[in-house]
């Protein structure tokens, strides 16, 4: 393998699509599902090389998922994607009820979530599918953090037992962490930076603007501590009350809605285990609109200078 | 070898253990139960290769109960096959019991596909009968859709996949009894011509009287003969099939008989002859 992708901007998709063609040259029983987006999900690159075990569907979302619970049930791993809007609310009834309920094990690997798909506008922006499918019993959700992170958790979601749902982007975003040297842990959190002020606790492209954030908040002093929560659930509870204790105060950041997402989650365990200050960065109650990503994340206060000043607001409380 | 005389004796007891679990269960399905009671214990006692004693043998039919709310007929059918004791199935609907108010695969021997939300059973025949063709095994699958079911636009989706994919190693089974909640299926939201529907999603076509052994097995054999397409049985049956009270009723599709109804239906079906207890 060429390492083409370090330290490129690179879409998680791209990643996704580079992690399928491996896992299909190590395993006979990956298949592959698409409903007709696979240029864009990147489920072409397995297409292409293993074209017996990759299922075009067509546009038919609910079709698609029941067909990878029955696959499942004949002990295939399948990887089904599509749109995260269409992944999670076209089809919502078939993943609770074909796949999560029997406990199948299909893994849901949906490509263009959040904001930044840009210019297709809020029709195919998601802002609420971590929402959606962490309130699915026994659902995994991980949504990495980028293109390295991305490939990681993809191999190992093949590993895991039961249905995971990861989140992937179509807009190509900075290379966090070294390829060499990374390890993917589901269900663990991970302190990229140490810091005793605050901390801020991201996931997926936020990342990123996170580590960013805690430079500006340096610059004024503050110390800032960071944490890529990759996996929303299972979360890690006990890393995130550590941090709370920690710092007494606890920033979150998410390309999605406030409402239901990883903000919720850290607000939940934080509220009953050791109630500290927490704001969210996040999609305010809106949806998404036509635009370059860029514009977008500004206008939905999505950066690292609003990660800031969020926490600057926030020690100034505790 | 297909002795009929056999099959309708267990019909029989089938009918007696959907009346009585339904009582016991004080709700649930007997309507649309009742009238697939001939197509389930032809499936399981005549068609498929299954075998009670293990239940995950790989080789194994498979059959898809996508109108999940008849599991009550489902699950007579697996007790008496030999999957569990038929003294589980007056547990139906109870709490911690494993004959759940839909059918669950975690939780009963014998159950393939968790169901109860209408219009996915076929989907996921779909590939299981995809999978079955990967690993080269002759592996058949049967899926059991009700008539009003196949109102889902899903069920439309899984028809176009099976028809572009040829699976002929997936057989369709519409119990078509005209009746939905709501009264007739016609008055609700109309199918016919539901033949020409499945032909032009690329399928064979085989309609029946659902209640007939002989035309029932023989279309089973049809669609087994079948080759480069799937099969659909579409199954002219009665919505509460032997119970006359409940023939025909749409209030009977989910609505358990009290005491006296179960008396009347024990009766009927000639399991209670001149004041013996049913307790």
């Amino acid at each position: 393998m060429t390492k083409n992708t370090a330290k490129k901007n690179t879409a998680t998709r791209e990643a996704y699509g580079e992690a399928l063609v491996e896992l299909g040259r190590e395993n006979r029983n990956i298949v592959v599902l698409d409903a007709d987006l696979s240029k864009s999900t990147k489920t072409e690159m397995f297409a292409k090389e293993f074209p017996e075990r990759f299922f075009n569907m067509g546009i038919a979302e609910q079709n698609m998922m029941g067909t990878a619970a029955g696959l499942a049930a004949s002990g295939k791993i399948p990887f089904v994607s599509t749109f995260a809007v269409f992944a999670t609310g076209r089809a919502f009834d078939q993943v609770r009820n074909s796949i999560a309920y029997p406990g199948l094990n299909v893994k849901i690997a949906a490509t263009h979530a959040g904001i930044t798909v840009g210019q297709d506008g809020a029709s195919h922006q998601s802002v609420e599918d971590i929402a959606i499918m962490r309130a699915i019993p026994g659902m995994t959700v991980i949504n990495p953090a980028d293109a390295v992170e991305a490939k990681a958790a993809v191999k190992a979601a093949a590993l895991m037992e039961g249905p995971v749902y990861i989140r992937l982007g179509r807009h190509k975003v900075p290379v966090v962490f070294d390829e060499e040297k990374y390890e993917f842990k589901s269900g663990k959190g991970v302190v990229l930076q140490e810091g005793g002020d605050v901390t801020i606790i991201a996931t997926g492209i936020m990342v990123a603007q996170a580590l960013e954030a805690s430079k500006l908040l340096s610059e004024k002093g503050i110390k800032a501590k960071v944490v890529n929560i990759h996996t929303i659930k299972p979360l890690d509870e006990d890393l995130i009350i550590e941090c709370a204790k920690q710092t007494k105060a606890i920033i979150t950041a998410e390309e999605h809605s406030i409402t239901g997402g990883l903000g919720s989650a850290v607000a939940e365990v934080v509220s009953e285990r050791f109630p500290v200050p927490v704001k969210r960065v996040g999609i305010k109650d809106r949806f998404g609109q036509s635009g370059l990503p860029e514009e977008l994340l500004k206008l939905y206060n999505l950066t690292a200078e609003d990660i800031a000043s969020a926490a600057a607001e926030l020690i100034r409380k505790k | 070898m297909n002795d009929i005389n056999f099959l309708k004796k267990i019909a029989l007891q089938v009918r007696k253990d959907i009346v009585e679990m339904t009582y016991h269960a004080g709700s649930g399905h007997p309507g649309g139960s009742l009238s697939a009671v001939e197509i389930m214990v032809s499936l399981y006692f005549s068609v498929m290769k299954v075998d009670p004693k293990n239940p995950d043998w790989e080789d194994r039919d498979r059959f898809v109960l996508s109108k999940g709310h008849a599991c009550p007929v489902l699950y007579s059918v697996l007790a008496r096959k030999g999957f569990f004791s038929p003294e589980d199935l007056k547990t139906l609907r109870k709490f911690g019991s494993h004959l759940q108010g839909h059918p669950s695969r975690l939780k009963t021997p014998g159950v393939e596909v968790s169901a109860g939300s209408l219009g996915q059973g076929l989907s996921v025949a779909n590939g299981i009968a995809i999978g079955a063709k990967m690993l080269n095994k002759d592996i058949r699958v049967y899926c059991l859709m009700g008539d009003g079911e196949i109102q889902e636009g899903s069920v439309w989706e899984a028809a176009m996949t099976a028809g572009h994919r040829k699976l002929d190693n997936l057989v369709a089974i519409v119990d078509y009894n005209n009746l939905q909640i709501d009264g007739w299926v016609e008055d609700v939201k109309g199918l016919a011509p539901l033949a020409d529907k499945w032909r032009s999603f690329r399928w064979h076509v085989i309609g029946i009287d659902g209640h007939d052994f002989d035309q029932i097995l023989s279309a089973f054999n049809e669609a087994e003969q079948t080759k480069g397409c799937p099969t659909v049985i579409l199954a002219e049956t009665v919505k509460g099939k032997g119970i006359s009270f409940m023939e025909n009723k749409a209030e009977w599709h989910g609505k358990a008989p009290n005491r006296q109804e179960y008396i009347e239906a024990l009766e009927e079906l000639g399991f209670l002859k001149g004041g013996e207890s049913i307790d």
